[in-house]
């Protein structure tokens, strides 16, 4: 009855065989080890490097097919950059605005669930969408079906699918489309 | 360094702010839907703030800080959705005075 929330990504045989998934995952799990271990010390370098293509190995089949590493990756990591100050300026934004209207006496909300559409075909890109949305305060993401988005509002300010769209969607949709293609 | 620590003082006692401005929403907020947005969501700020402010204060904890802050922003709208869908899905109403529930309308028509 219930939708599942985000389609399975297709599995191309190919990508399944390729090493580059596998060596991208255990570069990055090695990165997050050197981050956290935060020494250069041989010892820890080569545990990590051991614990990274052990995990990989087991996590490659599970991740593969949506963190595969992408082709023009200099440009998408640019616009990945771009989105970090840009997704934290509607976080504090929307924070203050939130935090406006509990301290009001006269709590000025208008709730309501409105429904809006992603042009997003990426699955990993509709769960950054998604989270990115829930993560302003003022709007909370209650049930995606495909294109669909139903969004709680704390201040519906916009009835039609179009103009809620354009109002949660589509400034953080510029980004993702460019990161996820 | 004085001046840096009355500045990480600063962002840290900005950040608890944000916290207790969550706290008063989820006291004040008529439903679940609303109370999430305050409880859940007003502390995005004041635990970024926070975390700033310690790693202002503690400059070698900076890349463990930083990866907090993700693990935050990563998992903090994940369970915030499974919650409010699962609300939803269990048939949690909205509070009087909301203005619509397009999904309540749409699964009718299912």
């Amino acid at each position: 009855m219930w939708p599942r929330s985000f389609e399975q990504p297709d599995v191309r045989p190919d990508e399944e065989r390729s090493l580059r998934p596998f060596i991208c995952l255990s570069a990055g799990l090695l990165a997050l080890w050197l981050t956290l271990t935060w020494s250069l010390d041989p010892q820890e370098v080569a545990t990590g490097l051991v614990v990274s293509l052990v995990v990989a190995s087991v996590a490659r089949s599970a991740v593969h097919s949506v963190t595969g590493c992408p082709g023009s990756i200099l440009r998408r990591v640019a616009w990945s950059l771009a989105y970090i100050p840009y997704l934290l300026r509607a976080i504090i934004a929307a924070n203050i605005d939130v935090a406006r209207r509990v301290v009001n006496p006269a709590l000025p909300i208008r709730p309501g669930i409105v429904k809006v559409r992603t042009n997003l075909e990426s699955p990993l890109g509709r769960l950054f969408l998604t989270s990115s949305i829930t993560l302003t305060p003022g709007t909370l993401t209650v049930e995606t079906s495909g294109r669909e988005l139903y969004i709680h509002w704390i201040d519906v300010e916009a009835d039609g699918i179009e103009e809620a769209s354009e109002r949660i969607v589509r400034g953080f949709e510029r980004y993702l489309e460019r990161i996820f293609g | 360094m004085v001046a840096w620590d009355v500045i990480g003082a600063l962002v840290t006692l900005a950040g608890s702010v944000f916290l207790l401005l969550g706290a008063i929403g989820v006291a004040r907020m008529p439903d679940l839907y609303n109370r999430m947005q305050a409880g859940t969501k007003a502390t995005t700020l004041g635990n970024l703030l926070t975390l700033t402010g310690l790693g202002i204060l503690m400059p070698s904890w900076l890349p463990k800080i930083l990866l907090i802050a993700v693990f935050v922003l990563v998992t903090n709208p994940i369970s915030s959705h499974a919650l409010a869908r699962a609300a939803h899905a269990a048939g949690i109403p909205l509070a009087k005075g909301s203005v619509k529930d397009a999904l309540d309308h749409d699964r009718e028509a299912r």
